[in-house]
């Protein structure tokens, strides 16, 4: 007999998680409060100038820099995209060489590849099997000379490894080299080591509203805004007040639900390996992100993996290629040498239970078995 | 002739059985792959031709997953369509 869908879904998949109850109240005061352009110089605008001055200096205060350090952008990944271009802009003169590692967000890969295309050159440094870079070859690539700027990220939002981002940022001072530190899907996770000439968030991924980004390059770095200068922009006030408002509530809370959720994926981990047969569970163990967990099922299709958990009433994403419009299996998995098909990326939102962990511990391997009796496995 | 594997590669690693995946998708290939080693004796080398990018990544990893050895892609032996061939050596 079909077992009836759930009626209440359980939500694990984190990458977008509902906005943080503190961020959403402060979001509706400031829809009312903070509509003018910030630039005017009426007292509709001062309030708007008020409420901005404040997001960005509460955020930066928050991740170790100055306000006058940090600008508001469209998205993660266009932080992402004007921290790098804007290096290898203002240090053309240096080099044209961008360094990353091969399990960038791909946002990185894509400004990497857009200057590839430009006349500059792009290293991508492989990973081991639990995803993390070799800090020997990062240094390697960064003494070769002639590299405008370096890349890595705090901590992988796939399988969740965390990145040795400290040395690497040495090795990059010693060189000159200014390093970008993408921290997108790290902030208000684990600590934000120093170190970095340029940081790139998302506030989406911290529980703040879609479309705010984080830009902070660190004063000194040679860096030049890509394209037309431009500081007009119009910043939308509300969404990063509200963005300030979910990274000072979720800072607040960090010990609290990252301990939790570190207890949750280390159960998880545990489970899945003992109760799924042919399985992988990949990504460190141990120095990883508190709430990601990423495994694959062998002789198991992600997409029908997905569709058949969220019949079951669980939210999870995948890895696996035929999730992605494209067919290609995500390029992390692929880095790290480990199975991309039947997998399921599992990422606890802050509010997430024991008893929700429970229910999809208990139904995934029957999930697992009979999607492998229907391939004769 | 075009049945041949190529001169160039080591006798060792000629297939014994080839696996035409053409057009099946992820997890299809591996699938087949765990379903016919057994049809090789141990120490031969069983070919998986399949063109799904995600071959490339999952039978290599499959090999370690299930302690059999991986011995590289190249061309299929039975077409010159640009399809790789994965060589896997049946070790238990």
């Amino acid at each position: 007999m079909v077992s009836p869908p759930r009626t209440t879904a359980v939500h694990l998949d984190a990458a977008a998680e509902p906005l943080h109850p503190a961020a959403r109240d402060v979001l509706l005061a400031a829809l009312d409060e903070g509509w003018a352009d910030p630039l005017a110089l009426h007292t509709a605008g001062r309030r708007a100038r008020l409420l901005l001055d404040n997001a960005r200096e509460v955020i930066a205060v928050l991740l170790d820099s100055r306000p006058d350090e940090l600008s508001f952008t469209a998205s993660g990944t266009a932080a992402v995209h004007s921290a790098l271009l804007g290096t290898a802009e203002g240090r053309r003169r240096v080099g044209t060489t961008v360094v990353h590692s091969a399990v960038e967000h791909s946002s990185v890969l894509h400004a990497a590849g857009w200057l590839s295309r430009h006349g500059g050159t792009a290293v991508s440094l492989p990973v081991d099997r639990l995803g993390r870079v070799d800090t020997e070859l990062y240094a390697a690539a960064v003494r070769a000379g002639g590299v405008a700027v370096a890349c890595l990220q705090l901590a992988n939002s796939e399988v969740g490894t965390v990145q040795p981002v400290e040395s690497v940022a040495q090795l990059c001072a010693e060189h000159g080299v200014p390093l970008l530190v993408d921290a997108a899907g790290a902030v208000g996770r684990v600590d934000v080591p120093g170190g970095w000439s340029l940081l790139s968030a998302s506030a989406r991924r911290w529980g703040g509203p879609a479309g705010v980004g984080v830009r902070l390059v660190r004063k000194g770095v040679r860096w030049r805004e890509p394209g037309p200068a431009d500081d007009r922009g119009f910043v939308n006030v509300a969404a990063a007040a509200a963005a300030a408002a979910a990274l000072q509530a979720v800072s607040a809370e960090r010990a609290e639900v990252a301990a939790r959720q570190w207890q949750l994926v280390t159960r998880i981990r545990e489970q899945v390996a003992a109760t799924v047969p042919d399985v992988e569970v990949v990504g460190d163990p141990e120095l990883r992100l508190p709430h990601v967990v990423t495994f694959s099922c062998l002789y198991v299709e992600g997409e029908a993996l997905v569709g058949e958990l969220d019949r079951r009433g669980f939210a999870v994403a995948s890895g696996s290629a035929c999730t992605a419009s494209t067919l290609e299996p995500s390029h992390v998995l692929a880095a790290m040498g480990v199975t991309t098909h039947g997998n399921v990326r599992v990422s606890l939102p802050r509010d997430v239970t024991e008893a929700d962990v429970e229910a999809f511990l208990a139904v995934l391997p029957g999930v697992v078995a009979g999607l492998r009796d229907r391939v004769g496995m | 002739m075009s049945d041949q594997p190529s001169p160039d590669q080591p006798s060792p690693d000629r297939p014994s059985l080839v696996l035409d995946c053409r057009g099946k998708r992820c997890p299809l290939p591996v699938v087949e792959l765990a379903r016919r080693l057994d049809d090789v004796a141990v120490g031969q080398v069983l070919a998986v031709v399949a063109d799904d990018p995600a071959a490339r990544v999952d039978i290599p990893a499959w090999c370690r997953m299930r302690g059999q050895e991986y011995v590289g892609a190249g061309a299929a032996p039975d077409h010159d369509d640009g399809v790789p061939a994965y060589l896997v050596r049946r070790v238990s």
